[in-house]
């Protein structure tokens, strides 16, 4: 692909991951928000990360995999561990990549 | 996560400060900013482009998603429109932060907006919670992760031609090893621990359905709506 077309690209994907990080914060800041929707908001964080994390550990191409071959559901549990039990958040990081690193090597 | 919850044990300048804090956010971003430069170089974008897109888009899955579209010559525009769903889910993030920054002017709101990933939101809804809210120490932060962000992408480009394949060292588990990390310091309590379940299970179901783009958003408004929901029974019941 032309490399000018893949910067007028990167510009409009710029300009739409911009709008949706800034608008909210400029139009929210200077009010104060009722007692419920701070409630509700804080609730996002979990929920968001759990929608992005939870369909890459559980499913192959579109359907449910709890199989052996199924690496990055076995390499989350020691990474959960970790990271819950040590609070770390590299040795998570490190963890995770250690075992899936391993389990390829030995396993697939 | 324990790095910033200890404020004791942290150093006295605002930039050492922000760097311990920053710091294990930084090793999150080494491995994908890593393979975001690996892949980008094997896809045929030219390498200022490859670290313009860290620079200006700055948004590690969106930058991956866009990698393979590029690669299977989509259009630009279905690569905007994709880009655009994929991080539809910092609105509700910009929104959650809200609350805290009312003082701020909007110049500094606008500058801020544009240093907001998954991550340093995750970092500083931790931190504002607790009351921290020193714009130069927010703002250390984020130039830090941008910049780690930023170069990683070139360490990816100086090494694509040593890597052949990123699967055998694990560089794709470096995005979920983060999500997790980073969910784990979100559950703060036992109805936050219903709503991540809730949300996984749905975003999972909705993605099986063909929502392939919408299942993110989607499940977080349910999730957070069946949160506040639980949330109110509770109070309810107990009074």
């Amino acid at each position: 692909m032309d490399q000018k077309i893949i910067f007028i690209t990167i510009l409009g994907m710029m300009v739409v991951t911009y709008l949706p990080r800034a608008l909210p914060l400029l139009a929210l800041a200077q009010r104060t928000l009722p007692e419920l929707v701070i409630r509700w908001l804080s609730f996002i964080p979990a929920a968001v990360l759990s929608a992005m994390l939870v369909p890459i550990l559980v499913l192959k191409e579109k359907s449910l995999d709890f199989s052996g071959d199924n690496i990055f559901l076995w390499a989350a549990i020691p990474t959960i561990l970790v990271s819950w039990k040590m609070k770390s958040f590299v040795g998570a990081v490190i963890m995770g990549m250690g075992c899936v690193a391993l389990g390829r090597y030995f396993f697939l | 996560m324990n790095a910033y919850n200890n404020q004791s044990t942290r150093p006295k300048s605002i930039l050492a400060s922000a760097l311990h804090q920053v710091l294990p956010l930084m090793l999150g971003y080494i491995p994908v900013g890593f393979a975001y430069g690996v892949l980008a170089q094997k896809s045929g974008i030219s390498n200022i482009n490859t670290l313009l897109m860290s620079l200006l888009v700055y948004a590690g899955s969106a930058q991956l998603i866009a990698v393979g579209l590029f690669a299977a010559l989509a259009n630009p525009l279905t690569i905007v429109a994709t880009t655009f769903i994929v991080n539809l889910r910092h609105v509700l993030m910009s929104a959650a932060l809200a609350p805290y920054l009312g003082t701020w002017s909007k110049g500094k709101l606008a500058l801020f907006s544009g240093q907001m990933t998954d991550e340093t939101f995750a970092l500083h809804a931790t931190r504002f919670a607790k009351g921290e809210l020193q714009a130069k120490e927010i703002f250390s932060i984020n130039i830090i992760a941008h910049s780690t962000w930023v170069g990683s992408t070139a360490l990816g480009l100086a090494a694509s031609t040593l890597i052949t394949d990123i699967r055998p060292i694990g560089l794709d588990f470096a995005l979920p090893a983060m999500f997790i990390a980073l969910l784990l310091g979100q559950i703060k309590s036992p109805l936050h621990l219903g709503v991540a379940i809730f949300a996984g299970i749905v975003s999972t179901g909705l993605f099986m359905l063909g929502w392939t783009q919408a299942h993110v958003l989607t499940a977080t408004i349910l999730a957070a709506t069946l949160g506040l929901g639980g949330y109110l029974w509770t109070k309810k019941s107990s009074l």
